[in-house]
């Protein structure tokens, strides 16, 4: 049946072994989450820092780009090669990535030229 | 199957993917997902090109419409609910359903916070004359970050769904996934938020 899975009890090692390992990622999110605000901040302050345009448009950018690759694979899991089909699932977000990137292209060159 | 009651002892690793119905739900939220891209790629590549476009002598640009303080405060509010959510998926690991359900309805009030300022901003611009119907610019804004306002609504009404209909219900293999699936909803509207406020608020106050 769709719901049904093997149950098991683990050994009270395996049991601290896991929870041990949960605390410890749930770490490491918090960590990656201080840095997506700390990128954020960043992000901001360039801006009201008021450099050139042509300096603050690519960082900024790029910024954004650091930023969802962290929340795709730290808090939407992508990192986690054992969850079943993140190899289809890494295929279509990057080609979703590759087509995204074609619209702009096409419709901001519509524009331009 | 949803009437086995586990203990945190016999609770699986990856509850949200023990079952084959939780390995389905978990490609099909994010094959969703993937589909999701493709629709803002259009709307955002719309707002590119028909940004500060409109009538002649038109009065409103990005650079004099947007404000970053508030942008700044909204972008707040959406990360941290992004944490939060994190958080339920933590206790929804060690088996502790009342974290989850503690975490999802912080998730779910910094979500409303988020809507409420979105909408506040939405009248300010409507008021200032700045309608859908004003110009190019105006129904380009209006319709991607409108978009991502519509998939915050639905993220609350699905999140609270859950909380409402799962409260007697306790944690179970039948439950875990949707909860799953409806964290990994909400992260990607936060991914959607970076663009836009990169894009659309910090881009347009550049001019």
């Amino acid at each position: 049946m769709g719901h049904d899975t093997q149950v098991q009890a683990k050994s009270k090692k395996q049991y601290e072994y896991d929870r041990h390992h949960n605390a410890v990622h749930m770490r490491k999110q918090v960590i990656n989450f201080a840095i997506m605000i700390f990128l954020t901040f960043l992000a901001f302050a360039v801006v009201v820092a008021d450099f050139s345009a042509y300096f603050i448009k690519p960082v900024i950018l790029l910024l954004a780009g650091v930023q969802v690759v962290l929340q795709l694979y730290s808090f939407m899991h992508m990192d986690d090669k054992k969850a079943s089909h993140m190899g289809v699932i890494s295929t279509f977000v990057w080609f979703g990535a590759v087509i995204a990137f074609t619209m702009f292209l096409t419709f901001l060159t519509i524009i331009w030229w | 199957m949803e009437e086995t009651k586990f203990t945190p002892q016999t609770w699986p690793d990856k509850p949200e993917q023990a079952t084959m119905e939780g390995k389905n739900k978990f490609v099909g939220i994010w094959i969703f997902i993937c589909s999701d891209i493709t629709l803002f790629a259009s709307v955002f590549a719309t707002y590119l090109s028909l940004k500060d476009k409109g009538p002649a002598g038109m009065e409103f640009s990005a650079a004099s419409l947007f404000e970053l303080p508030l942008a700044f405060v909204m972008t707040m509010l959406l990360l941290t609910s992004s944490l939060t959510s994190v958080y339920a998926m933590y206790h929804l690991k060690n088996h502790n359903f009342k974290g989850v359900q503690i975490w999802m309805s912080i998730t779910v009030l910094l979500g409303l916070g988020f809507l409420a300022l979105e909408i506040y901003e939405f009248y300010h611009y409507v008021h200032l004359g700045f309608g859908y119907t004003q110009s190019a610019f105006s129904s380009a804004f209006f319709t991607l970050v409108g978009t991502h306002g519509l998939h915050v609504v639905i993220g609350l009404v699905w999140i609270v769904c859950l909380i409402v209909r799962n409260a007697r219900r306790g944690l179970s293999l039948y439950n875990a996934p949707k909860y799953y699936a409806a964290s990994i909803f909400w992260h990607f509207i936060d991914v959607i938020w970076v663009f836009i406020f990169t894009v659309v608020y910090l881009m347009g106050v550049l001019g």
